[in-house]
């Protein structure tokens, strides 16, 4: 089932974990890899977790029970100090694409060069330009976040992120809410830097066929667990009902239609109340 | 029963927002300020906080001064003491107008625009991206703020102070016509700079931290929604202006124990 990916070094590991907020469970004992130098995908329908998921590996949040470990360091465990050193060697792109907005675009990339190195201005001139030149975004260095399209404000957050030379880059929903042709810019752009940089991506995503089209391999995600994994085209044969259902958009099937409700019927001729 | 476990639950919620507040206090003052990349950010953020609050600190300062010159006249002149305008204003100004005003007028121009401008970076994942990208934002945003008000609420102080004198001179001096030479040496004689300036200085310190503190945490505690950044602003406003009445009268009578 094209497991044998996953049997290469993993920049990623999740055993067991399990999280929970308050009394609902968001993840009930998952267990998965991330391979070094692929793109990952993971997807669900919306509310399963996904971004928390990337928040979890990102520290933001600790796992109830289980490991995440990540190049060997078990995330949850380390202090402060170190967790700020591992997450410079993470980048995040968020849904919101939240760049800073009181800076301009130039300014935006190279707040992390700023923060965590000593170079000089002309050196770090040089690293920004080359990653808006990667975006495509050389010539909007001088706008402001707030004249930016949608599409345009997530290329720079994506210049931005990977600004330090991530080994690791999570994308939290790239695609929603973009026009084709930035969405055509966004699945290139994401596995063209995998491959240039070489990175490891992880996109988390319910855009099936923009996901299928650059993963190497794909977590389907739902109720807390993993229901189905393999590569694109293994899923497409898939016989599991709900990644089926998933994975081909069926309206009805596993996840009824009907949000759970007494019977039709009966909630008619029942009085209002 | 009902309303017992009402009050119950209020006085936790209470204690509770207390301990994470200082909490939040204790761990942006043991952030270690790397001198050399946040002395910048923090003449920033004073120019923002503290300068940019001067006007609205010194058309205050001077009709303040203008009204207590004019009140203070009126009733000094019934008793023939119109002399003694200087040390009224000058008194009344520098141990309670002062600080209690500029206080006030701080928390609403500098404390609300603090909470907000927090509340705004949360809610849009500003603060979150910065996590990630390994910055912390107690350091990178927080601090510089804290600091920055604790630092102009006193120097904002001593000019409201410093002008609504003038305030009180141009009404008692050039319009009413009190001597010149009364009102400046009258002032002299009894303001004390240990017992009035220093104390009125102190207040102005204490003020200066409470709204600081109350600002950065209702900014960085703000709930994030467009209702939420709403609220945590006027919390802000309303929990520092209390703050500061309620305190005003304790450190009175802390300090100024033997008139």
């Amino acid at each position: 089932m094209g497991t044998s990916l996953i049997k290469t070094d993993a920049l990623v590991k999740i055993r067991n974990m399990s999280f929970c907020r308050g009394k609902r469970v968001i993840f009930d004992d998952v267990s998965l890899d991330i391979p070094r130098g692929k793109v990952v995908g993971i997807m669900g329908p919306s509310g399963t977790g996904k971004t928390t998921l990337l928040r979890l590996i990102g520290g933001q949040l600790k796992p109830t029970s289980g490991t995440i470990e990540m190049d060997g360091n078990v995330i949850h465990r380390l202090s402060r100090r170190d967790l700020y050193k591992v997450r410079k060697n993470m980048g995040l792109l968020f849904q919101t694409s939240a760049l800073f907005t009181n800076l301009t675009v130039y300014e935006n990339v190279a707040f992390p060069l700023r923060e965590h190195t000593q170079l000089s201005e002309s050196m770090i001139r040089d690293l920004v330009l080359m990653k808006l030149q990667a975006v495509g975004l050389r010539g909007a260095r001088d706008l402001m976040p707030s004249h930016l399209s949608g599409g345009m404000s997530r290329r720079v957050a994506l210049a931005r992120a990977i600004a330090l030379d991530p080994t690791l880059i999570m994308y939290d929903e790239p695609f929603t809410g973009q026009d084709p042709i930035s969405m055509g810019i966004l699945v290139k752009l994401i596995r063209h830097l995998n491959d240039a940089l070489g990175m490891t991506s992880i996109v988390v995503s319910h855009d099936v066929p923009e996901t299928a089209s650059i993963a190497d391999y794909i977590y389907v995600i739902s109720g807390g667990k993993v229901v189905g994994q393999g590569t694109p085209e293994y899923l497409q044969q898939d016989e599991n009902p709900y990644v089926k259902q998933f994975i081909h958009g069926l309206p009805d099937g596993v996840v009824p239609f009907h949000y759970p409700a007494v019977d039709f019927g009966q909630d008619m001729l029942g009085e209002a109340s | 029963m009902k309303n017992v476990r009402s009050i119950g639950r209020l006085g936790v919620d209470v204690f509770s927002e207390v301990g994470a507040a200082s909490q939040f206090l204790f761990r942006t003052l043991c952030r270690m300020p790397r001198f050399k990349k946040s002395f910048p950010l923090l003449v920033y953020e004073i120019f923002s906080v503290g300068v940019l609050s001067l006007p609205i600190i010194m058309v205050s300062g001077i009709f303040i001064g203008m009204v207590v010159g004019l009140q203070g006249y009126n009733i000094l002149v019934k008793f023939s003491a119109s002399e003694e305008l200087g040390q009224l204003v000058a008194l009344s100004v520098v141990r309670e107008l002062g600080p209690v005003v500029t206080a006030l007028l701080f928390a609403g121009r500098a404390g609300s625009a603090l909470t907000a401008e927090i509340g705004l970076m949360k809610t849009t994942e500003q603060l979150s991206s910065m996590e990630m990208m390994g910055v912390d934002p107690l350091w990178r945003i927080i601090s510089p703020r804290f600091w920055a008000s604790f630092i102009s609420m006193p120097i904002l102080t001593l000019i409201f102070c410093a002008v609504a004198i003038v305030g009180g001179y141009l009404v008692g001096v050039a319009w009413l016509g009190v001597d010149s030479g009364a009102f400046w040496s009258n002032m002299n004689a009894s303001v004390d700079f240990h017992v009035d300036v220093m104390n009125g200085l102190t207040k102005s310190v204490v003020f200066g931290m409470i709204i600081a503190w109350i600002a950065v945490y209702q900014g960085h505690a703000t709930v994030p929604t467009a209702e939420g950044v709403g609220r945590a602003t006027t919390r802000t406003v309303v929990y520092s202006s209390l703050a500061v009445l309620g305190l005003d009268f304790v450190l009175t009578v802390v300090m100024m124990g033997g008139w």
